[in-house]
């Protein structure tokens, strides 16, 4: 069969989403961040819920998600995405909350706006990515950062003794009683990112049906902090980021109930 | 049996080489370009054995920047 038999419109059985602009991301090449915002754009779509759904651009490498996804966008001071977030909820009860942030965003400056959102159970999503490193800045190490990692803060690696353990803001999460549904995903390969799709669509459904905060944390990869070609990354982040922070629902409280 | 033709085309200017969608492909379909650029100065991905495609959209769906679209016939 001919290339320009097949490539015709009752054929295509994947296209970019409706709802990414024809901005070109600024991410660097290989970045998770475009992935996930595919994925966000896509599931606002299936769901309907382009005039409903209110997203907080963090700061940090996300900074320019409202450039990316066509939706409302409200940017949020550094760290403080799920405050604000729980504003634009309370004040628009019908409206779907979705924050993005980044690991340095939401686990150091933003632990306390965080983890007060997720006790009060505010019905809001939140989409964290957790590359252990400070992308933007120039790869410094952040909370997430793995022992041994090389960072530009810590040249020789993390030491437990001088920068303490590696934070797992999932398991923090979890065991507050406001979150409804916790989950660690990734989107390395295609049947991740099929999965981290359906963990963002279940969240988006949890907030839309009022039942508390939904968490939603993705591994991902930064391969211009991490300094290696995305595909390395990749297999870096299987081997070592896997390791210290598994991947599955931590907390789920339809399955409990 | 049913035949499965699929073919792909990727938005030149969009792609940032990073070689993740020629590692997803199954069948080894795409290639980066060795010379060629685009306009950023990035070698860009492109099907290079465009007939072993089976159009099971692994690539796109792993792609950063959603620059590919990918099309399937099942021949019966």
């Amino acid at each position: 069969m001919k290339r320009e038999d097949i490539i015709k419109p009752e054929n295509k059985v994947y296209s970019r989403p409706r709802l990414l602009d024809d901005n070109i991301m600024h991410y660097c090449p290989g970045c998770s961040h475009g992935v996930v915002h595919k994925i966000v754009a896509e599931v606002i779509d299936e769901l309907g819920l382009e005039e409903h759904a209110i997203g907080i651009a963090p700061v940090g490498c996300a900074v320019f998600a409202y450039n990316y996804i066509d939706c409302d966008w409200v940017e949020a001071a550094h760290g403080r995405a799920p405050a604000l977030a729980t504003a634009v909820s309370r004040l628009n009860p019908d409206k779907v909350v979705f924050t993005y942030q980044g690991d340095g965003d939401l686990a150091a400056i933003g632990t306390a706006e965080t983890i007060h959102a997720c006790t009060r159970g505010e019905n809001i999503v939140i989409i964290m990515i957790n590359n252990g490193i400070y992308g933007m800045t120039g790869g410094q190490m952040s909370p997430c950062t793995l022992e041994g990692a090389k960072t530009a803060t810590t040249p020789y690696g993390r030491r437990v003794d001088l920068n303490g353990f590696p934070l797992r803001v999932g398991n923090v999460v979890s065991i507050l009683d406001g979150t409804c549904y916790v989950t660690r995903q990734a989107v390395h390969t295609t049947a991740a990112v099929r999965k981290a799709k359906a963990a963002i669509r279940k969240a988006f459904l949890n907030a839309r049906a009022k039942k508390g905060t939904s968490f939603v944390e993705i591994v991902g990869t930064c391969s211009s902090g991490w300094k290696m070609s995305p595909e390395k990354s990749n297999k870096w982040m299987e081997e070592n980021m896997f390791a210290h922070y598994p991947l599955g629902d931590i907390k789920d409280t339809d399955k409990t109930e | 049996m049913a035949k499965i033709h699929g073919a792909v085309t990727i938005e030149r200017e969009r792609c940032k080489g990073c070689d993740l969608c020629v590692v997803a492909c199954p069948c080894d379909v795409l290639a980066l370009q060795p010379k060629e650029v685009n306009d950023r100065g990035y070698h860009f991905a492109y099907p290079a054995k465009e007939e072993a495609c089976i159009g099971c959209a692994a690539c796109a769906m792993v792609c950063p920047d959603a620059c590919i679209e990918v099309y399937k016939v099942i021949v019966k």
